[in-house]
Protein backbone atom coordinates (compact mmCIF):
# COMPACT_ATOMS: atom_id res chain seq x y z
CA UNK A 1 0.00 0.00 0.00
CA UNK A 2 1.20 3.47 -0.87
CA UNK A 3 -0.03 6.72 0.72
CA UNK A 4 -0.53 9.75 -1.50
CA UNK A 5 -0.90 13.29 -0.13
CA UNK A 6 -2.58 15.99 -2.17
CA UNK A 7 -0.61 18.96 -0.84
CA UNK A 8 -2.95 21.38 -2.62
CA UNK A 9 -5.75 20.19 -0.34
CA UNK A 10 -3.82 19.55 2.88
CA UNK A 11 -3.84 22.42 5.38
CA UNK A 12 -1.98 20.58 8.14
CA UNK A 13 -4.89 19.99 10.53
CA UNK A 14 -3.14 16.89 11.85
CA UNK A 15 -5.95 14.34 12.13
CA UNK A 16 -3.77 11.91 10.16
CA UNK A 17 -0.95 12.34 12.65
CA UNK A 18 -3.41 11.67 15.49
CA UNK A 19 -4.50 8.42 13.83
CA UNK A 20 -1.15 7.21 12.46
CA UNK A 21 1.77 9.04 14.09
CA UNK A 22 4.39 6.72 12.58
CA UNK A 23 3.21 7.58 9.07
CA UNK A 24 2.33 11.29 9.17
CA UNK A 25 3.75 14.33 10.91
CA UNK A 26 2.70 17.96 10.54
CA UNK A 27 5.77 20.19 10.43
CA UNK A 28 6.44 23.48 12.19
CA UNK A 29 5.34 25.40 9.07
CA UNK A 30 2.07 23.45 8.84
CA UNK A 31 3.10 21.29 5.90
CA UNK A 32 2.61 17.52 6.11
CA UNK A 33 5.60 15.20 6.09
CA UNK A 34 4.99 11.62 5.01
CA UNK A 35 7.23 9.60 7.33
CA UNK A 36 6.43 6.37 5.46
CA UNK A 37 5.24 6.39 1.88
CA UNK A 38 4.81 2.61 2.04
CA UNK A 39 3.34 1.73 5.45
CA UNK A 40 3.34 -1.89 6.65
CA UNK A 41 0.17 -3.93 6.32
CA UNK A 42 0.03 -3.96 10.11
CA UNK A 43 -0.58 -0.21 9.95
CA UNK A 44 -3.43 -0.47 7.47
CA UNK A 45 -6.29 0.24 9.86
CA UNK A 46 -4.52 3.31 11.26
CA UNK A 47 -3.80 4.65 7.80
CA UNK A 48 -7.38 4.02 6.70
CA UNK A 49 -8.58 5.92 9.75
CA UNK A 50 -6.23 8.76 8.80
CA UNK A 51 -7.62 8.87 5.26
CA UNK A 52 -11.19 8.81 6.56
CA UNK A 53 -10.48 11.37 9.27
CA UNK A 54 -8.88 13.97 7.01
CA UNK A 55 -11.12 17.08 7.07
CA UNK A 56 -9.89 18.21 3.65
CA UNK A 57 -9.87 14.76 1.98
CA UNK A 58 -6.24 15.24 1.06
CA UNK A 59 -5.14 11.62 1.56
CA UNK A 60 -5.65 8.42 -0.36
CA UNK A 61 -4.28 4.90 -0.41
CA UNK A 62 -3.02 3.41 -3.65
CA UNK A 63 -2.72 -0.37 -3.63
CA UNK A 64 0.57 -1.78 -4.92
CA UNK B 1 -31.01 -7.62 9.08
CA UNK B 2 -30.20 -7.11 5.40
CA UNK B 3 -33.59 -5.67 4.48
CA UNK B 4 -33.85 -3.24 7.38
CA UNK B 5 -34.37 0.34 6.38
CA UNK B 6 -32.04 2.86 7.98
CA UNK B 7 -33.10 6.48 7.87
CA UNK B 8 -30.65 9.30 8.62
CA UNK B 9 -32.26 12.63 9.49
CA UNK B 10 -29.81 15.47 8.87
CA UNK B 11 -27.98 16.10 5.61
CA UNK B 12 -24.69 17.49 6.82
CA UNK B 13 -21.36 15.97 7.84
CA UNK B 14 -22.65 13.44 10.39
CA UNK B 15 -25.42 12.41 7.99
CA UNK B 16 -23.13 11.88 5.01
CA UNK B 17 -20.65 9.92 7.15
CA UNK B 18 -23.51 7.79 8.42
CA UNK B 19 -24.70 6.74 4.96
CA UNK B 20 -21.15 6.13 3.75
CA UNK B 21 -20.35 3.98 6.79
CA UNK B 22 -23.54 1.98 6.31
CA UNK B 23 -22.57 0.96 2.79
CA UNK B 24 -18.92 0.42 3.71
CA UNK B 25 -19.99 -2.00 6.41
CA UNK B 26 -21.80 -4.06 3.78
CA UNK B 27 -25.41 -3.18 4.55
CA UNK B 28 -27.44 -3.57 1.39
CA UNK B 29 -30.89 -2.64 2.72
CA UNK B 30 -32.79 0.54 2.03
CA UNK B 31 -31.09 3.74 3.15
CA UNK B 32 -32.56 7.25 3.19
CA UNK B 33 -30.99 10.62 3.94
CA UNK B 34 -33.41 13.38 4.92
CA UNK B 35 -32.11 16.97 4.83
CA UNK B 36 -33.90 20.25 5.55
CA UNK B 37 -31.79 22.24 3.08
CA UNK B 38 -32.21 22.02 -0.69
CA UNK B 39 -28.44 21.80 -1.19
CA UNK B 40 -26.54 18.56 -1.48
CA UNK B 41 -24.59 17.88 1.74
CA UNK B 42 -21.68 20.31 2.05
CA UNK B 43 -18.80 21.02 4.39
CA UNK B 44 -19.26 23.90 6.84
CA UNK B 45 -15.75 24.91 8.05
CA UNK B 46 -14.84 26.54 4.70
CA UNK B 47 -17.95 28.78 4.86
CA UNK B 48 -16.33 31.10 7.41
CA UNK B 49 -12.87 30.81 5.84
CA UNK B 50 -11.87 30.35 2.17
CA UNK B 51 -15.47 30.73 0.97
CA UNK B 52 -15.43 34.38 2.09
CA UNK B 53 -12.21 35.28 0.25
CA UNK B 54 -12.40 37.80 -2.57
CA UNK B 55 -12.28 36.61 -6.17
CA UNK B 56 -14.58 34.65 -8.45
CA UNK B 57 -17.64 33.04 -6.93
CA UNK B 58 -16.32 29.92 -5.20
CA UNK B 59 -17.79 26.48 -5.67
CA UNK B 60 -19.97 25.17 -2.87
CA UNK B 61 -17.85 22.82 -0.72
CA UNK B 62 -20.04 19.82 -1.58
CA UNK B 63 -19.05 16.47 -0.10
CA UNK B 64 -20.33 14.18 -2.87
CA UNK B 65 -22.19 14.41 -6.14
CA UNK B 66 -25.85 13.57 -6.36
CA UNK B 67 -25.05 10.74 -8.80
CA UNK B 68 -22.60 9.20 -6.38
CA UNK B 69 -25.05 9.30 -3.50
CA UNK B 70 -28.04 8.03 -5.49
CA UNK B 71 -26.44 5.58 -7.90
CA UNK B 72 -23.29 4.31 -6.20
CA UNK B 73 -24.40 4.36 -2.58
CA UNK B 74 -28.06 3.77 -3.33
CA UNK B 75 -29.24 6.50 -1.00
CA UNK B 76 -32.86 7.63 -1.18
CA UNK B 77 -32.01 11.34 -1.05
CA UNK B 78 -34.76 13.50 0.45
CA UNK B 79 -33.46 17.06 0.33
CA UNK B 80 -35.43 20.18 1.14
CA UNK B 81 -37.53 18.06 3.46
CA UNK B 82 -37.61 19.20 7.06
CA UNK B 83 -38.40 16.63 9.75
CA UNK B 84 -41.25 17.87 11.93
CA UNK B 85 -41.88 15.03 14.38
CA UNK B 86 -40.83 11.53 15.39
CA UNK B 87 -43.18 8.69 16.32
CA UNK B 88 -41.00 5.87 17.71
CA UNK B 89 -44.02 3.64 18.43
CA UNK B 90 -44.96 3.54 14.74
CA UNK B 91 -41.30 3.97 13.67
CA UNK B 92 -42.13 6.94 11.51
CA UNK B 93 -40.46 10.32 10.87
CA UNK B 94 -42.94 13.04 9.97
CA UNK B 95 -41.76 15.68 7.51
CA UNK B 96 -43.24 18.72 5.82
CA UNK B 97 -43.84 16.43 2.83
CA UNK B 98 -45.29 13.34 4.44
CA UNK B 99 -43.95 10.52 6.57
CA UNK B 100 -41.03 8.13 6.20
CA UNK B 101 -40.91 4.75 7.92
CA UNK B 102 -37.73 3.28 9.35
CA UNK B 103 -36.39 0.23 11.15
CA UNK B 104 -33.40 2.07 12.56
CA UNK B 105 -32.85 5.80 12.77
CA UNK B 106 -29.89 8.16 13.12
CA UNK B 107 -30.69 11.66 14.36
CA UNK B 108 -28.11 14.07 12.95
CA UNK B 109 -29.98 17.35 12.64
CA UNK B 110 -27.10 19.47 13.98
CA UNK B 111 -27.77 22.95 15.28
CA UNK B 112 -29.29 26.31 14.40
CA UNK B 113 -27.36 29.54 14.79
CA UNK B 114 -28.71 31.70 17.61
CA UNK B 115 -29.63 35.27 16.82
CA UNK B 116 -30.47 38.42 18.79
CA UNK B 117 -34.00 39.84 19.09
CA UNK B 118 -33.33 43.12 17.27
CA UNK B 119 -32.00 41.33 14.18
CA UNK B 120 -35.41 40.56 12.72
CA UNK B 121 -36.44 42.00 9.40
CA UNK B 122 -33.34 44.03 8.45
CA UNK B 123 -31.37 43.23 5.32
CA UNK B 124 -27.61 42.97 5.81
CA UNK B 125 -27.94 41.13 9.14
CA UNK B 126 -26.92 37.48 9.11
CA UNK B 127 -25.96 34.50 11.20
CA UNK B 128 -23.51 32.05 9.63
CA UNK B 129 -24.41 28.39 9.58
CA UNK B 130 -25.58 27.55 6.08
CA UNK B 131 -24.32 27.95 2.55
CA UNK B 132 -27.05 30.54 1.92
CA UNK B 133 -25.81 32.52 4.95
CA UNK B 134 -22.24 32.40 3.64
CA UNK B 135 -23.31 33.57 0.18
CA UNK B 136 -25.13 36.55 1.66
CA UNK B 137 -22.15 37.51 3.85
CA UNK B 138 -19.80 37.12 0.94
CA UNK B 139 -21.96 39.42 -1.16
CA UNK B 140 -21.82 42.02 1.62
CA UNK B 141 -18.03 41.79 1.76
CA UNK B 142 -17.85 42.02 -2.04
CA UNK B 143 -19.77 45.29 -1.77
CA UNK B 144 -17.12 46.65 0.61
CA UNK B 145 -19.29 46.58 3.71
CA UNK B 146 -18.39 48.24 6.96
CA UNK B 147 -18.63 45.04 8.97
CA UNK B 148 -19.75 44.58 12.55
CA UNK B 149 -19.52 41.19 14.23
CA UNK B 150 -21.66 40.47 17.27
CA UNK B 151 -19.85 37.89 19.42
CA UNK B 152 -16.08 37.31 19.49
CA UNK B 153 -16.37 33.53 19.24
CA UNK B 154 -14.78 31.34 16.60
CA UNK B 155 -17.24 31.92 13.76
CA UNK B 156 -17.41 35.69 14.28
CA UNK B 157 -13.65 35.96 14.55
CA UNK B 158 -13.17 34.03 11.33
CA UNK B 159 -15.56 36.36 9.52
CA UNK B 160 -13.65 39.34 10.99
CA UNK B 161 -10.45 37.79 9.58
CA UNK B 162 -12.02 37.43 6.15
CA UNK B 163 -13.19 41.05 6.16
CA UNK B 164 -9.79 42.37 7.29
CA UNK B 165 -8.09 40.29 4.59
CA UNK B 166 -10.08 42.39 2.11
CA UNK B 167 -9.02 45.57 3.93
CA UNK B 168 -12.53 46.35 5.19
CA UNK B 169 -13.15 48.10 8.52
CA UNK B 170 -14.30 45.59 11.13
CA UNK B 171 -15.66 45.99 14.65
CA UNK B 172 -16.16 42.97 16.91
CA UNK B 173 -18.56 43.37 19.83
CA UNK B 174 -18.28 41.03 22.81
CA UNK B 175 -20.48 40.96 25.91
CA UNK B 176 -17.86 39.27 28.12
CA UNK B 177 -14.69 40.90 29.45
CA UNK B 178 -12.49 38.52 27.46
CA UNK B 179 -13.46 36.63 24.29
CA UNK B 180 -13.97 32.87 24.64
CA UNK B 181 -13.45 33.00 28.40
CA UNK B 182 -16.10 30.32 28.93
CA UNK B 183 -14.85 27.93 26.31
CA UNK B 184 -11.06 28.10 26.73
CA UNK B 185 -10.32 30.31 29.76
CA UNK B 186 -9.13 33.85 30.41
CA UNK B 187 -5.43 33.82 29.47
CA UNK B 188 -6.21 31.84 26.34
CA UNK B 189 -9.03 34.19 25.38
CA UNK B 190 -6.69 37.13 25.81
CA UNK B 191 -4.09 35.51 23.54
CA UNK B 192 -6.75 35.08 20.87
CA UNK B 193 -7.97 38.66 21.35
CA UNK B 194 -4.45 39.91 20.63
CA UNK B 195 -4.78 38.52 17.12
CA UNK B 196 -7.67 40.92 16.52
CA UNK B 197 -5.67 43.91 17.78
CA UNK B 198 -2.62 42.91 15.73
CA UNK B 199 -4.69 42.89 12.55
CA UNK B 200 -6.54 46.16 12.90
CA UNK B 201 -9.89 44.81 14.08
CA UNK B 202 -11.64 47.03 16.60
CA UNK B 203 -12.50 44.56 19.38
CA UNK B 204 -14.81 46.00 22.05
CA UNK B 205 -15.48 43.87 25.11
CA UNK B 206 -18.10 44.25 27.86
CA UNK B 207 -20.58 45.79 25.44
CA UNK B 208 -24.07 44.69 24.54
CA UNK B 209 -26.13 45.45 21.49
CA UNK B 210 -29.18 47.52 22.40
CA UNK B 211 -30.65 47.80 18.92
CA UNK B 212 -29.91 47.75 15.23
CA UNK B 213 -30.65 50.80 13.10
CA UNK B 214 -31.73 50.67 9.50
CA UNK B 215 -32.82 52.78 6.56
CA UNK B 216 -35.03 51.53 3.72
CA UNK B 217 -35.02 48.08 5.28
CA UNK B 218 -31.21 47.74 5.31
CA UNK B 219 -29.03 47.87 8.40
CA UNK B 220 -27.03 51.08 8.86
CA UNK B 221 -25.67 50.79 12.39
CA UNK B 222 -25.50 49.07 15.73
CA UNK B 223 -26.38 50.86 18.99
CA UNK B 224 -24.59 49.70 22.15
CA UNK B 225 -25.56 49.81 25.81
CA UNK B 226 -22.80 52.35 26.55
CA UNK B 227 -24.67 54.75 24.29
CA UNK B 228 -22.22 54.54 21.40
CA UNK B 229 -23.11 53.64 17.83
CA UNK B 230 -21.13 51.80 15.16
CA UNK B 231 -21.84 52.29 11.44
CA UNK B 232 -22.53 49.04 9.67
CA UNK B 233 -23.54 47.79 6.22
CA UNK B 234 -23.10 44.16 7.25
CA UNK B 235 -23.78 42.69 10.68
CA UNK B 236 -22.82 39.09 11.38
CA UNK B 237 -24.18 37.54 14.53
CA UNK B 238 -21.99 34.82 16.01
CA UNK B 239 -23.46 34.10 19.42
CA UNK B 240 -23.50 30.33 19.34
CA UNK B 241 -25.92 27.63 18.32
CA UNK B 242 -28.70 25.52 19.78
CA UNK B 243 -29.33 21.89 18.85
CA UNK B 244 -31.94 21.51 16.12
CA UNK B 245 -34.18 19.17 18.08
CA UNK B 246 -37.54 20.97 18.29
CA UNK B 247 -38.96 18.24 16.05
CA UNK B 248 -38.20 15.65 18.75
CA UNK B 249 -40.24 17.29 21.49
CA UNK B 250 -42.91 14.96 22.78
CA UNK B 251 -41.44 11.99 20.91
CA UNK B 252 -40.07 10.24 23.97
CA UNK B 253 -36.47 10.98 22.96
CA UNK B 254 -34.97 12.52 26.08
CA UNK B 255 -33.55 16.02 25.66
CA UNK B 256 -31.02 17.93 27.74
CA UNK B 257 -31.88 21.43 28.99
CA UNK B 258 -29.87 22.92 26.12
CA UNK B 259 -31.90 20.93 23.58
CA UNK B 260 -29.30 18.22 22.97
CA UNK B 261 -30.26 14.55 22.73
CA UNK B 262 -29.31 12.44 25.77
CA UNK B 263 -27.51 9.31 24.62
CA UNK B 264 -25.59 6.46 26.18
CA UNK B 265 -21.92 5.85 25.34
CA UNK B 266 -22.89 3.98 22.16
CA UNK B 267 -24.98 6.99 20.99
CA UNK B 268 -28.27 5.17 21.58
CA UNK B 269 -31.07 7.49 22.67
CA UNK B 270 -32.65 4.97 25.02
CA UNK B 271 -35.17 4.00 22.36
CA UNK B 272 -34.41 0.78 20.54
CA UNK B 273 -32.99 1.41 17.09
CA UNK B 274 -32.79 5.19 17.51
CA UNK B 275 -29.27 6.66 17.62
CA UNK B 276 -27.87 10.18 17.33
CA UNK B 277 -24.67 11.77 16.04
CA UNK B 278 -22.85 15.10 15.90
CA UNK B 279 -23.78 18.48 17.39
CA UNK B 280 -27.05 17.22 18.91
CA UNK B 281 -25.48 14.52 21.08
CA UNK B 282 -24.97 14.60 24.83
CA UNK B 283 -23.12 11.47 25.81
CA UNK B 284 -20.76 10.08 28.44
CA UNK B 285 -17.33 10.10 26.80
CA UNK B 286 -15.46 7.19 28.42
CA UNK B 287 -12.08 8.87 27.85
CA UNK B 288 -13.02 11.67 30.28
CA UNK B 289 -15.62 10.05 32.58
CA UNK B 290 -17.75 13.05 31.76
CA UNK B 291 -20.89 13.96 29.82
CA UNK B 292 -20.29 16.27 26.90
CA UNK B 293 -21.82 17.78 23.81
CA UNK B 294 -19.42 18.94 21.11
CA UNK B 295 -19.90 21.21 18.13
CA UNK B 296 -16.78 20.05 16.31
CA UNK B 297 -16.17 18.79 12.78
CA UNK B 298 -14.18 15.73 13.87
CA UNK B 299 -16.84 14.69 16.36
CA UNK B 300 -19.63 14.90 13.78
CA UNK B 301 -17.58 12.85 11.30
CA UNK B 302 -16.70 10.14 13.81
CA UNK B 303 -20.10 9.91 15.44
CA UNK B 304 -21.97 9.87 12.14
CA UNK B 305 -20.15 6.71 11.10
CA UNK B 306 -20.31 5.14 14.56
CA UNK B 307 -24.01 5.81 15.16
CA UNK B 308 -24.93 4.17 11.85
CA UNK B 309 -22.76 1.12 12.50
CA UNK B 310 -24.12 0.75 16.04
CA UNK B 311 -27.69 1.12 14.81
CA UNK B 312 -27.24 -1.75 12.36
CA UNK B 313 -25.35 -3.96 14.79
CA UNK B 314 -26.45 -3.08 18.33
CA UNK B 315 -25.12 -6.34 19.73
CA UNK B 316 -21.59 -5.18 18.99
CA UNK B 317 -22.11 -1.46 19.55
CA UNK B 318 -18.94 0.45 20.39
CA UNK B 319 -18.70 3.53 22.60
CA UNK B 320 -17.91 6.95 21.23
CA UNK B 321 -14.54 7.53 22.87
CA UNK B 322 -12.83 10.57 21.45
CA UNK B 323 -10.44 13.34 22.37
CA UNK B 324 -12.23 16.50 21.25
CA UNK B 325 -10.35 18.55 18.67
CA UNK B 326 -11.21 21.82 17.02
CA UNK B 327 -9.36 24.43 15.06
CA UNK B 328 -10.05 27.98 13.99
CA UNK B 329 -8.19 30.15 11.49
CA UNK B 330 -7.83 33.80 12.49
CA UNK B 331 -5.94 36.07 10.09
CA UNK B 332 -2.74 34.15 9.29
CA UNK B 333 -2.82 32.16 12.53
CA UNK B 334 -4.30 28.81 13.41
CA UNK B 335 -5.74 28.13 16.86
CA UNK B 336 -5.94 24.44 17.76
CA UNK B 337 -7.51 22.89 20.85
CA UNK B 338 -7.47 19.27 21.96
CA UNK B 339 -9.14 17.68 24.98
CA UNK B 340 -11.54 19.41 27.35
CA UNK B 341 -11.20 22.89 28.85
CA UNK B 342 -12.64 21.95 32.27
CA UNK B 343 -9.47 21.85 34.36
CA UNK B 344 -8.03 21.87 37.87
CA UNK B 345 -5.13 24.00 36.66
CA UNK B 346 -4.06 25.72 33.45
CA UNK B 347 -0.39 26.40 32.73
CA UNK B 348 0.44 29.00 30.09
CA UNK B 349 3.64 27.26 29.07
CA UNK B 350 4.68 29.73 26.39
CA UNK B 351 4.83 32.52 29.00
CA UNK B 352 7.18 30.44 31.14
CA UNK B 353 9.44 29.51 28.25
CA UNK B 354 9.34 32.95 26.64
CA UNK B 355 8.05 31.57 23.34
CA UNK B 356 5.86 33.97 21.38
CA UNK B 357 3.76 31.15 19.92
CA UNK B 358 1.06 30.41 22.45
CA UNK B 359 0.84 27.08 24.29
CA UNK B 360 -1.25 26.28 27.37
CA UNK B 361 -1.86 22.92 29.04
CA UNK B 362 -4.92 21.92 31.08
CA UNK B 363 -4.54 19.61 34.10
CA UNK B 364 -7.32 17.26 35.11
CA UNK B 365 -6.42 15.48 38.35
CA UNK B 366 -2.96 14.01 37.81
CA UNK B 367 -3.34 13.87 34.04
CA UNK B 368 -3.19 16.17 31.08
CA UNK B 369 -6.77 16.88 29.98
CA UNK B 370 -6.36 19.54 27.32
CA UNK B 371 -3.99 21.69 25.28
CA UNK B 372 -4.31 24.80 23.16
CA UNK B 373 -1.79 26.18 20.70
CA UNK B 374 -1.57 29.09 18.34
CA UNK B 375 0.66 28.37 15.32
CA UNK B 376 2.28 25.23 16.70
CA UNK B 377 0.87 22.66 14.29
CA UNK B 378 3.63 20.14 14.87
CA UNK B 379 2.95 19.95 18.60
CA UNK B 380 -0.79 19.80 19.03
CA UNK B 381 -1.33 16.16 18.03
CA UNK B 382 1.45 15.01 20.34
CA UNK B 383 -0.62 16.42 23.20
CA UNK B 384 -3.76 14.84 21.79
CA UNK B 385 -2.09 11.45 21.98
CA UNK B 386 -1.01 12.10 25.54
CA UNK B 387 -4.59 12.99 26.46
CA UNK B 388 -5.90 9.86 24.72
CA UNK B 389 -3.63 7.60 26.78
CA UNK B 390 -4.27 9.66 29.96
CA UNK B 391 -0.62 10.59 30.27
CA UNK B 392 0.54 11.97 33.63
CA UNK B 393 0.61 15.75 33.98
CA UNK B 394 4.35 15.53 34.69
CA UNK B 395 4.96 13.86 31.34
CA UNK B 396 3.15 16.65 29.50
CA UNK B 397 5.10 19.35 31.36
CA UNK B 398 8.37 17.55 30.68
CA UNK B 399 7.56 17.36 26.98
CA UNK B 400 6.71 21.07 27.02
CA UNK B 401 10.05 21.80 28.70
CA UNK B 402 8.77 23.34 31.94
CA UNK B 403 9.28 22.13 35.56
CA UNK B 404 6.52 20.19 37.29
Amino acid sequence: MRVVVDHSKCTGLGMCEAEAPDVFEVQEDGSLLLLKEFPDDAERSEVEAAVEGCPTEALRIVED
Amino acid sequence: MPSEKLVVVGGSLAGIRAVEAVRKSGHVGPLALVGAEEHLPYDRPPLSKAYLDSGDNPEAPQFRTEEYLRDELGVDLRLGMRATALDPARKVVHTEDGEIGYHTLVIATGAHARSIPSADGLAGVHTLRTLDDAEAIRAGLDAGARTVIVGAGFIGSEVASAARKRGLPVTVLEALSVPLVRSIGEDMGRACARLHHDHGTDLRCRVKVTSLEGANGHVTGVVLDDGSRVDADLVVIGVGVRPATDWLKGSGVRLHDDGGVLCDATLNTGIEGVYAAGDVVHWPNPLFDDDMRLEHWTNAAEQGALAAKNALNPGEAKPSATVPYFWSDWYDSRIQFVGVPKADEIRVVSEETGDDRFLALYRRGDHIGGAITIDRPTQIMKYRRMIAKRAPWKEALAYAGVPA
